[in-house]
Order: C-alpha cells, then structure tokens, then sequence
C-alpha cells in the first residue's frame, strides 16, 4: 500500500461484520492503482452470496451521519456496491468524475432503503418519489418502476457497464485520477446526458400522468405522488437547462439522504400531505415544540367519516380497510395484535386479487400492498413489527418465480404469510415462555408494567408449571392497559399487586425480577416501548433488582436509537387532561381559547430505555445481553427475508 | 439445542426433585436440595463433586483432606476405576443403567487427573461411550450420545466445564458427522479422533492464552490473583520465562487455600510473592496493577463463574479502577445467563472452620459466586481477547 496516499484517501471504508464502524480498515485508494482483487486482506463477508466478485465487503461510508441507520451491511448484496465505494473516493471532491458515476452509487442506496427502511412510517409518502429517482436515471425511461426489485436488477445491469471500463483505467492510469478524469470519454458523458434528458421527460411524463384524476398506473386516491417530496424532479426541471456539473452533485447529495420520513413541523409538505390525506388531519397548533414533527394523533372520532368514504376507496381490500378502522378506534392494540391482523388482511387481500391484463404479478402486487400499507399508515403510523413483517412480504413477493401460476404465486405467498406468523410469532412466543420461566423462583415477586401479552402468557404459563410467585402489575394513566391483564391474571388465580407508576420507587423493594414487553428493540440494545418502561427500568436498576426484557426476534431492528424524541408516536392530547369518571378533577376542562393557546399537551406513547438498564433479553434464539441484538440481527435477517 | 442447555436441566430436575422429595435418584446425584431454606437449615453432606475435585487437586493438604485421600486410595487399591470420593458407588449401583454407569465412571478417572481439564475429561468419557457403543446407525449414536451427556450433566450439575463439555461435543456430533461421512464407522472413528485431540486442543489454548496475555503484563507491575487457576499459572509462568519482572499478590483462597498452593509454585518459579488472607484485597489494592482471574465457566452475559471471593475482588478493583483479566479456555463458554448470586444452582461444599460451629449456627456453603460483566475488563480466551459482550456473539454464532 502506498502510505502517502492514505492521507489522501478522505473516505473511511466501513466493513461488514463486526468491525468498528469507523476503523480504517482498508483504504480504498488502493483499489484504484491496484488492478489485482483489490480486498484479498479484508475478512470475507461470510452472509453475502459469492455471485460478487467484486469485494462486497466494502460499503460506502456514511456520508451524513444518519446515513448508516439503515443496517446497509445484510440489506442487500447490491452488486453495484463496488462502485459505490470507489465512487466514495471521488465522488465528492472531483464534479467531472462524479458526473461519470453519477447512476450507480446513489441506485444501489436506494435498493438499500427500499428494503431497509421502505417498510417505515414514511413508506406511502417516499416510495412514488423514489420510483422516479430510479426512472430518471435510467437511459430507456420507460417502465414504471415501483419495484422493490427494481434498483437491485438496474443496478446489476449497471455493475457490468463501468466496472471493466474502470478495471483498464486502473491499470493503466495507476495513480492518477486526473487523467482517469480524461479518460472518461466525450462520448460515454453524452450517452450519460442523453439518459438524463430522457429520463427527465419521463419523469415528467409520469408527473402529469399521476397529477391526472385517476391515474393509469397507480390510482390510489390518497396516495397523490408526492412528487417535491426531497427535490429531484424540481432539481431536474431546473437542471434541465443549466446542465451544470455541481448540479448532480447537489442533487446526488440529496438521494443519500435518509428516507425522507414525513416530517410534520415541515408545513409544505404538511399542506401536501393534507390535501391527499383521507383523514382530517387535526389541527397542529397547541403542540409541544419538541414533538412537531411527529405525525398528530387522529383518534376515532374520524371513524364516521372514514365510514362514510369507504365507497370512493374501490382500491383498498375490504379487510385491510376493516384492519385499518380497528387501529384507528384503538380496538386491535399491541405490536403482536396489530402484526398479526396486518398480515392476514393482506392474506385475505392477496387470496382476492388478479393481476389486471398486462401487468405482472410481483410488480402490481407489490405497488397494492403499499397502497395498504399507506392507508394503514394513515389510520395509525406502523410499529417496528409491522415494518419488519411488510418487509418481509414485499421480499417475499419480489422473490416469487416468474414461471409460477397466478394462483401458484398466491397460495404461495399466503402460505408465507401463515408461516411468518406461526414461526416467527407463535412459535417464537412459546419458546420465549419456556426460557422465561426458568428465571422464575418460588418465592419470586415479578413486577410487569403496562400489558404486554408475551409477559402476561410468561406468568400465566409459570403458574400453570407450579411455580410459586406474586405478580405486581404496575399501570400508569392515560392509557391504563394493565388493568385489562390484571383481570386476566386474577381470573387465573394468581395472587396480584395493582399499583400505579408513582408508587414505583416504593413497590420495588420487594420485587426480585422485573418482566417486561417491547415494541422494539434497536442494534444498540436499546428498547422501544410503551412509556413508561424507561422509568420503571431504571428504578429497578437502582434497585439492583434485573429487568429481564421479553420480546420476538422479529422485532429487533437495526436502527440505532437513543432518545424517544426523535421516532415516536403521539396518543390523545386531550386523554392527558382529561379524567374519565372523574367529575372533581375538571380543573382543565373550560379553558378560555386565551388560556388555551398557553397549554399544550404532550401524550407520548414510547419511550426507549437504554441497554444500561436491561439485564437480559429473553428472544426467541435464547437469553442474550442487549450487546448482542445486533448479531441476531445480522444472523437471523437474512433468514427471515428468505425464510 | 436450547432444552439441553443447563439452565433447563437444572430446571427440570429440580421440579423433579420437588415432586418426588423421597426419590433415591435424587440422593444419587450431587444435585442441590430442591430449595434453598431447605439447605441452609439442615445442612447436609450434599457437596459440589466439581468442587471437591478441585479442591483435592489445588489445595495445600489439610488434615480433613488427608483423610479423605487415604481412604480414597485404599479404595483404589482394590478398584482402579471408583473415584476418591465413594459416592459413587451408589451411584453406579443406584443407576441400574450401563450406559450412566460407564459414562460416569469413566468421567471421573478421568477426572482424577490433575491436569485434565473437566471438559476434556467430560470428552473423554463420551468418547469411551462411542468406542463401547452398539449403535450401527449414525441417529442411534447420536441418541445414545446424548443420553450418556445428559446423564453426566445431571450427575454433577455444578461443573459448568462438563456441561459446556458436553455440550459442545454434542454439537460437533450433530453439525458434522452426518453431512460429511456417508460411512459411519469412518465417522465414528473421526469423532473418537476429535474427541482424543481435544485434550491436546486444551493444553494449546492455554499456552495460546499465555502468549496473549504477554503484552498486558509489563515490568514492574503487581498482579493480584485468586485461587489457583491452571491458566493462570501458565499465564504467569510465560511471564517469569520471558523475563519479566513483576510481583504476584496471592489471595489465601479459602476454604480450600488454593491461593497457598499458588504462592508456593511460584515461588518455585522466584517470582516475588505476597500471600494476602482474602479480606486483606481492599487493603492493598492500591498496590495493585490488574487483578488475574480464572473461571470454571464464562457465561452468556459475559460474567464469568468462579471460586468464591471473585465477585468482591471484582467489585473492590472496579471501584479502584483496576483492570480485571480473565484467563479461561473457550470450552468454558457455557449457555447460562444467571441473574445474580442465586440464580445458579448452589454448589455447596465442606469448609473448615478448625473448630467446631454450634448447630444453631449457619454456614454460608456455597463454592462459586458469579461476578457479572460489568466489573470484568477483558477475557483472554484462546480464540483471542475477548470484551465481555464477544462471548454472547460466540455462543450465538457456536449454538443456534
């Protein structure tokens, strides 16, 4: 290696693995003036097919500092990532030569994050945008492309265009990048315009279709492509006459940005996002300044109305629509509930479908789904389970041969469908429960806060096997969900405690184990749930008293996380202030407008606790230590993509 | 794989033990009373094996021990193969089953040796099973495999080493043998092979541990240890060998005095020694560089189980900042995740007090204690130095 071009070489190269993200481990300049494989002394990426030749190992690295939230390193074996390293070199310090790789770094980012992060929150409102970016990079234009497979495959046709070009430059201009700048010829940076042009025109093409009541392609009412969503078609209308060099840069910048997750403090898009919206979104005034960007609550209320269109919606399947209403109103609750209830609508959807006259099955299927998915988003933003179950099905869908049947493909996917919930909730659920109750003592006292129905079925079970306990059940306003364990668990004959949160500090004495539920949990061994779990955890961790956490594999995610300010999601206002069945306690109820413009309510309803506090996370691959959900993560990931 | 991991064996034989209380198996084991209050109040001869072999291997003699090994090799004069603790003849006889007979017999001759490590002797014993097996199908020997480690497992549930032994040789049967022989006798020849190899494998990894552990111990510096770890005398003995100059705080290590013994081979060596009686750790603990550690086993969280008095030496050197190193073999790794102190099943074992204690009085028995992850610094294991959160990636990536 050449030591003087270490310093030069800006980017640092991440690894996949467990490898400190930012160790150096390999610079990539070398892989310029070498013409020999370039990553011989780097670990081999042991969950990564070996159709890649080209050093998989090495990823991009993150470029703005969210970038690598997505857990780019099992997403996807993008052959296109080669490129993306190298482009890392350069692209940013040299316009001419980032013109030159201008459409592969940014596409195979974008494969990443349809699969990583597509499935989230903002998966409705980026997903049209994004099919546009893929369009208006690609020289033909033509096809509609909302694929999740999409960016894989044009990237893989992409791998096989600039990387023997670029293997001779290497050869023959070994240390030189200037003249590598020359040798990117005249003609290769016209064909390079002509693709953009003709991609502008389809993009725009596609931007008046769409802007047509009832579009061809994709006609789902609320669903309005959002098409100014994180710039690109404005960037290229303007582009479009001063084809400057910094231009793509700028533009290219963008693309790598995260997922544009809806942003709600942002008005425009608000106003945007309004306009399409099924739902009256409620007015934003009077929220707490931290929380704008969260999306408001909508509570049932909205249902008559919601009722009242379900005429106008002919796209939605009746049972996602049902599914739909019973988030909205609260009635299915609880990550596994609202997973499971997901998914066999869109079972029932998938069994009732027909693929319309020329189209293709994975491709319209999976624009249906999301249109589902943006509905149901709309009735309630999507928990981490449910991310991770649609991505899942899209996988899925995206995988189905091509020489199958149509109802060879359904019964296929529906019986995907059966065995993600058996497998990964059922199943998983039981083993959890054996591992769980061998931590159970007689004599023990267990504290569980809130409802969580794994930890409610741990009790219930260790009960059943004869182990001696008492449970205190730990509840806090508004939500007040433990009550509806606590009468199950009395009803089972197990000896009770009923306390509210306030009374943590004093009931923790007592306690030997404390037994909790999660919505999620991050790479970071941090847990994501109902608030309130972060106070009680710490409380016991205090207490010396361990927390042992309960929660599938499925839900482990690989973001990393660290507050629950910025990813969380907002209750009721008004459940905060007001008490039911409480006629003495109305001190807030006939405020003035004045008076009420000084108020606002904050109902938050997640809090993340962090791994400090957790002693153990009891998953359905055994009992780990928070520091390990990252290996699951990576082990397991990929498995459940293919199942 | 996770219903044969010991928490689960401990589990079920205690609710075993809590249906039949009057069931001769449950004598015939080593295994804990089924409650805790029910051991401290009468206390009775129910002693570790792990750590009575231990002890009778690492301990300076005392008279009580003395004893117990004349009678063990008067025993031995007559029956090469019964162990030096004569409960096993019970055990063979109670049994009433070939197959734990020989298994367990076999374990502890070869458990006898002092240089043998549990696991390897655990090994060994399995490797004895598959040489005297009748099975001609590779599922039958499997079977009959795992019978046998149950079995053993069971008979001495405090050694973590056997149980991660066994574990793993069950999982080197189940992942490979298989898949890769179409032949079973070559298959099972390969096997007998492995399992012969692994004592070798043993003895090389803590020479591996040694050479790692080279560049942490500097001139000049002062080492407290406790108990007599193989390990870590090898560790030491590195060091005095690649002349180093540092001093070694021994810790007395009661009950058994293993500290004693460790003074003494080092002495041997003309390493400076300092012999400390365990409540003097805190008191010179500013003298103290790093603290070295062994460990009967390293646990899914990352903490390690070892002798009694680990955990407060943990504790003391945390709250000084000192480092605290853990020198164990990678088949300690075991898939446990105690949550405190009695989470583990107790391994109780005879101490000593040289006069004698009034009935009234309780005698805290138990031979280990857990230290958790967080007061540990590094382990140095033979498959590299390793921060505590590495053993839960191993055991996943070993396990499941």
């Amino acid at each position: 290696m050449d030591t003087r071009r270490v310093s030069s070489a800006v980017p640092r190269v991440r690894q996949v693995g467990f490898f400190t993200p930012n160790t150096p481990a390999h610079q990539p300049a070398p892989t310029r003036s070498q013409s020999g494989p370039p990553t011989s002394d780097s670990p081999p990426l042991s969950d990564s097919p070996a159709s890649n030749s080209l050093s998989p190992v090495m990823i991009p690295p993150p470029r703005h500092l969210s970038d690598n939230l997505g857990g780019r390193a099992y997403a996807l074996p993008v052959p296109g990532r080669g490129n993306a390293g190298e482009h890392a070199t350069v692209g940013s310090y040299n316009p001419s030569e980032s013109v030159l790789w201008l459409e592969s770094p940014p596409r195979s980012r974008i494969g990443d994050e349809e699969l990583s992060e597509g499935t989230e929150s903002s998966l409705g409102w980026y997903r049209r945008s994004n099919s546009a970016k893929v369009a208006s990079s690609l020289p033909s234009g033509g096809f509609d492309l909302s694929q999740v497979k999409q960016p894989e495959s044009v990237a893989a046709v992409e791998a096989k265009n600039p990387l023997p070009e670029k293997s001779e430059a290497q050869k023959e201009q070994a240390s030189n990048p200037k003249s590598l700048k020359a040798k990117t010829t005249k003609a290769e940076r016209r064909a390079l315009q002509e693709s953009q042009r003709a991609a502008k025109a389809a993009s725009k093409a596609e931007a008046n279709k769409s802007n047509a009541p009832g579009g061809a392609a994709s006609s789902k009412p609320m669903k309005q492509p959002p098409q100014k969503k994180d710039g690109p078609p404005v960037a290229s209308s303007v582009a479009a006459s001063e084809r400057g060099v910094d231009r793509p840069v700028e533009k290219e910048r963008k693309k790598d940005l995260p997922p544009p997750r809806m942003q709600f403090d942002d008005e425009s898009r608000v106003d945007k996002a309004k306009r399409r919206s099924l739902l009256n979104q409620p007015e934003a005034r009077n929220r707490v300044e931290l929380f704008r960007h969260l999306p408001p609550h909508k509570n049932g209320s909205q249902l008559p109305y919601l009722e009242s269109k379900f005429f106008e919606l002919h796209e939605m399947h009746p049972s996602v629509y049902k599914v739909g209403l019973q988030y909205l109103t609260g009635d299915t609750s609880g990550g596994n509930a609202r997973c499971i209830a997901m998914l066999q609508a869109f079972q029932e959807a998938i069994r009732d479908y027909s693929t319309p006259p020329e189209k293709t099955l994975n491709r319209d299927l999976t624009s249906k789904i999301g249109g589902f998915v943006s509905f149901l988003i709309e009735c309630r933003p999507l928990s981490m389970s449910m991310g991770n179950a649609i991505r899942f099905l899209k996988s899925r869908i995206a995988r189905l041969p091509l020489t199958l049947s149509e109802s060879e493909a359904k019964a296929a996917l529906c019986s995907d469908i059966d065995r993600f919930i058996n497998e990964k909730i059922v199943l998983a659920d039981k083993v959890i429960l054996r591992h769980a109750a061998t931590k159970i003592r007689d004599g023990d006292v267990l504290l569980t806060y809130g409802s969580s129905c794994v930890v409610e079925m741990i009790l219930l079970y260790a009960h059943e096997i004869g182990k001696q306990f008492r449970v205190v059940v730990v509840d806090s306003r508004p939500m007040l969900e433990g009550q509806k364990q606590l009468r199950r668990l009395v009803a089972k004959g197990l000896s009770c405690t009923y306390t509210q949160l306030n009374a943590i500090s004093y009931v923790m004495h007592e306690v030997t184990r404390v037994f909790l539920g999660a919505s999620s949990i991050f790479s970071n061994g941090t847990v994501y749930s109902r608030v309130g779990t972060a106070s009680v955890a710490m409380v016991a961790h205090a207490f010396h008293v361990p927390v042992l956490v309960c929660c599938e594999a499925y839900k482990f995610h690989e973001r990393v996380q660290l507050d629950s300010i910025c990813f969380n999601e907002l209750g009721d206002p008004d459940a905060v202030s007001k008490v039911p069945g409480r006629e003495d306690v109305n001190y807030l109820d006939n405020l003035t407008d004045k008076q009420k413009e000084n108020l606002q309510l904050l109902n938050l309803k997640y809090d993340a606790t962090p791994s400090d506090y957790i002693s153990v996370i009891v998953t359905d691959y055994g009992m780990i230590p928070p520091t390990s959900v990252p290996v699951i993560v990576r082990e397991y990931r990929k498995e459940y993509l293919l199942i | 794989m996770w219903w044969r991991s010991a928490s689960f064996i401990l589990d079920r034989q205690q609710e075993q033990n809590a249906n039949v209380p009057p069931n001769p198996e449950s004598l015939l084991h080593s295994s804990p009373p089924s409650s805790m209050a029910d051991s401290l109040q009468n206390p009775k001869p129910n002693v570790s094996a792990y750590y009575q072999t231990r002890a009778a291997h690492h301990a300076v003699v005392t008279s009580d021990w003395l004893a117990q090994a004349q009678a063990a090799v008067s025993i031995q004069t007559e029956d090469d193969s019964s162990g030096s603790d004569g409960r096993i003849a019970p055990v063979t006889g109670g049994k009433g089953d070939d197959k734990a007979f020989s298994v367990i017999d076999e374990f502890n001759s070869w458990r006898k040796q002092p240089d043998l490590a549990e696991a390897v002797a655990a090994i060994r014993a399995l490797a004895a099973v598959i040489r005297a097996s009748q099975a001609t199908t590779m599922m039958e020997l499997e079977i009959e495999l795992k019978k046998a480690s149950d079995s053993l497992k069971a008979w001495d549930t405090t050694s973590i080493s056997l149980t991660a032994g066994c574990d793993l040789f069950m999982r080197y049967v189940t992942r490979t043998s298989a898949l890769e022989y179409e032949d079973f006798n070559s298959a099972r020849s390969r096997l007998i092979e492995r399992a012969e190899k692994f004592g070798e494998i043993s003895c090389k990894a803590r020479r591996i541990i040694a050479m790692l552990c080279q560049d942490f111990i500097f001139d000049g510096c002062t080492i407290l240890v406790h108990g007599f770890s193989r390990v870590v005398f090898e560790v030491l003995k590195t060091a005095a060998q690649n002349k180093k100059h540092f001093r070694v705080f021994c810790s007395e290590g009661r009950p058994d005095r293993t500290g004693l013994r460790l003074s003494n081979e080092l002495a041997k060596l003309d390493v400076p020694v300092k012999l400390l009686i365990d409540s003097a750790v805190a008191y010179t603990m500013d003298e103290v560089d790093m603290v070295f550690v062994g460990a009967d086993g390293i646990v899914e969280s990352g903490g390690i189980i070892n002798m009694m008095g680990t955990y407060q030496i943990a504790l003391v050197s945390h709250s000084m900042n000192k480092p605290v190193y853990v020198a164990a073999e990678s088949y300690k790794f075991a898939r446990l995740y105690p949550l405190d102190q009695k989470d583990l099943g107790p391994a109780l074992r005879t101490i000593d007090f040289g006069v004698p204690i009034p009935s009234k009085v309780e005698v805290e028995k138990s031979a280990r204690d857990y230290t958790p992850p967080q007061y540990l610094t590094l382990l140095f294991t033979d498959l590299g130095v390793l921060t505590p959160s590495v053993v839960s990636d191993e055991l996943i990536q070993l396990y499941l």
